[in-house]
């Protein structure tokens, strides 16, 4: 254990040194370089710098382990989490960034003339990057206090002064060239395990392959899965569990988030023309493919470990499973942090880790096996990709490298979202509406106060976490793809809709997307306030509330569109800027205002 | 630039186009009729299966890769490109 320490803070200490000191060589100068880093970051580069930017705690720490445990079903993940880059690309980027301005609510404001539509527009962008941001918090301050050896407020506010300190002083230029380094940090610490997970399992180096791949018996991985989970009472890996409507409605809800998180919108102002706009996506994309291909592979062979250290032998025999005294190292210590439990139900001194709510499966265990119960208690998903490489048994160092990776993951996500919400505040609030006449340093200094006085408010909220994690995510995207998307995308693809449609249409998104939340998951998340059990009967045509973001858009599509056709049309300075946005050329250097 | 609606409305088409993959790969392939594909294998791997965990990222990112090229082909075509 003390090796494993002391590596963690060299490796971790060396990443933040160099991030620090890349927010130090890139400090930015005037507002065009703190806000979109002067324009002039190249594609491939701002590709790596989005992804880092994208990929948050949740797609390095938790995503591999839901797949773990429900198979099949989580591809929505994998497919929404990727599959927006197509939409922000083809709908998108490429209009905004010939719009040429700095922020989503400064287009929008423009866009439909009107300054209610732009405060709106940065309601909806605070509300769901706060969130979102409150969950980077709280994983910083896991990670840190997990490995680090101290508490959790402690190893919360130490990720609070790293992330202060390259934000506020680097702004959008120190933080794209930080997340460069960020993503390089990022997807070594998640690939290499995975290489050597994937070698010892089924031989092949690529992950991507060896989950197609065969085990030591000779047959193939996935329908040895299939099989001993089958054996041990499960469902079976590869096949569809929820319904297909619920599927389908939550991947949209995720692509369509995606496209409409602003702090991802941001990047393709960064780069100098038109066409590289485009190209960035596509480079964002291919740099996030690199962990969402490998990401089903640590999921199911992490998941495969897993049952053979427990269920070593032959399913059903007096000695098929693990003796508990005998139990691995990585066992004891996840046993301690609460995370993983063992409860001997039966009395034999034994594991058993098997499905207890399938009752027929139960009887059976229990008159055949002299089974009494899953004795696996608890196993959270979380510590499925953080435990992988001590599962499979490979050295410290690439321990401590999971770390950092799992830290530059959520910083790099926490910047760009406080980012965002600097820029609403000081560009959009401040200048944009009630102080038209501020000086440029006058501006910077706000931003620099914004995003202070957000890292407060989050971390503050992430050291009282109001009882609520993985749904702070869902509601970031579901705001998203309900209010701010279609507004978007409306801007550009249809001239006759006017402000009012938009305001309207935003704010019917936004009210019924939050209101479907909270009737399931509580008011402002507060437990016990919900009107219905959030169970598959209750649900609205069984949507679950993480997926209605797809259906508050199509509420906001058709309600601005139907306003619209009921007022006048926008004025014709507007539908000749929506005609221009159109085209390519002329875009050029940023518009000085 | 010699006709802004011919280049918008041939815009439109390859978008259309891309999004009709875009939806087949990922929802129609790796969820809508993801079980009767599994009935086939690619390598190891359920048809279905495949779509849903590897085909449609590799189809996304070469759809993307294929607009850019197609449109820096269209903004030549109709003299609308940059510099």
């Amino acid at each position: 254990m003390e090796e494993l320490r002391i590596l963690t803070w060299i490796v971790v200490g060396a990443t933040f040194a160099l991030y620090i000191g890349i927010a130090i060589w890139a400090r930015a100068g005037n507002t065009g370089e703190f806000y979109v880093a002067g324009k002039g970051v190249n594609p491939v580069l701002n590709g790596m710098a989005t992804a880092a930017d994208w990929m948050s705690a949740a797609s390095f720490i938790s995503m591999a382990g839901l797949i773990a445990f429900s198979g099949y079903d989580a591809s929505v993940y994998l497919m929404g989490w990727t599959g927006g880059y197509v939409l922000l690309a083809l709908l998108l980027a490429p209009y905004l960034r010939k719009f040429g301005k700095f922020t989503v609510p400064e287009f929008i404001g423009e866009r439909y003339y009107s300054q209610t539509a732009r405060i709106v527009a940065v309601i909806c962008l605070i509300v769901a990057s706060i969130t979102y941001v409150i969950g980077q918090m709280k994983g910083i301050g896991v990670a840190f206090s997990r490995f680090l050896e101290v508490s959790y407020e402690v190893g919360l506010l130490s990720g609070m002064g790293v992330v202060f300190f390259y934000a506020v002083l680097g702004g959008m230029k120190g933080i794209t060239y930080t997340q460069i380094a960020q993503y390089v940090v990022l997807i070594f610490a998640y690939t290499v395990p995975a290489v050597f997970i994937s070698l010892q399992l089924t031989g092949n180096p690529l992950p991507q392959l060896g989950l197609g791949g065969s085990v030591a018996d000779g047959t193939h991985l996935l329908s040895k899965l299939d099989t001993v989970l089958v054996e041990l009472g499960f469902a079976e890996y590869t096949v569809k569990k929820g319904t297909s409507l619920n599927m389908v409605a939550l991947t949209l809800s995720l692509m369509i988030g995606t496209a409409g998180l602003p702090h991802v919108i941001v990047r393709f102002f960064t780069v100098p023309r038109v066409r590289d706009a485009r190209a960035s996506a596509g480079w964002a994309l291919f740099f996030i493919a690199l962990l969402y291909t490998t990401a089903p592979a640590v999921g199911a062979m992490s998941f495969y470990n897993l049952i053979n250290t427990i269920q070593p032998g032959q399913i059903g025999s007096d000695t098929g499973n693990l003796v508990y005294e005998d139990r691995p190292q990585w066992f004891k210590n996840w046993e301690r942090t609460g995370l993983l439990t063992f409860e001997d139900k039966n009395g034999d001194g034994r594991v058993q880790y098997y499905n207890d709510k399938n009752a027929q499966f139960e009887s059976m265990a229990e008159s055949q096996y002299n089974w009494n119960g899953n004795e696996m208690t608890t196993i959270d998903r979380d510590i499925m990709v953080l435990a992988n490489p001590e599962i499979a048994r490979l050295p410290n160092w690439v321990v401590a490298l999971v770390v950092a990776g799992g830290l530059a993951a959520a910083l790099s996500t926490a910047a760009g979202l406080l980012m965002a919400i600097s820029s609403a505040v000081s560009h959009d609030l401040l200048k944009g509406v009630f102080m038209p006449g501020i000086s440029e340093k006058a501006e910077l200094m706000a931003a620099r106060m914004a995003m202070a006085g957000a890292i407060l408010i989050a971390g503050w909220l992430g050291l009282n976490p109001p009882g609520f994690a993985a749904q702070v995510v869902a509601l970031a995207f579901g705001l998203a793809a309900s209010s701010i998307f279609p507004a978007l995308m409306f801007g550009i693809f249809n001239k006759r809709l006017n402000s009012t449609g938009a305001v309207v249409g935003m704010l019917v998104g936004l009210s019924s997307t939050l209101v479907y939340i909270f009737m399931f998951k509580g008011w402002l998340f507060i437990p016990e306030t919900n009107n219905f059990p959030n169970t598959p009967d209750y649900w609205l045509f069984g949507i679950q509330p993480e997926a209605f973001g797809a259906v508050g858009a199509l509420l906001n599509f058709v309600s601005a569109w139907v306003v619209s056709k009921l007022t006048s049309p926008p004025p014709e300075h507007i539908q000749h800027l929506v005609e221009d946005i159109r085209v390519p050329r002329g875009g050029g250097a940023p518009v000085a205002h | 630039m010699k006709n802004p609606q011919g280049y918008w409305k041939a815009n439109l088409r390859i978008l259309f186009g891309c999004l009709i993959v875009w939806f087949v790969a990922s929802y129609g392939f790796g969820i809508i009729v993801a079980e009767p594909l599994n009935a086939f294998s690619i390598g190891g791997y359920p048809l279905g299966f495949w779509f849903a965990q590897q085909g449609s990222i590799y189809i996304f990112l070469a759809l993307i890769f294929f607009y850019v090229w197609r449109m820096n082909k269209l903004d030549r075509e109709f003299d609308v490109h940059e510099d």
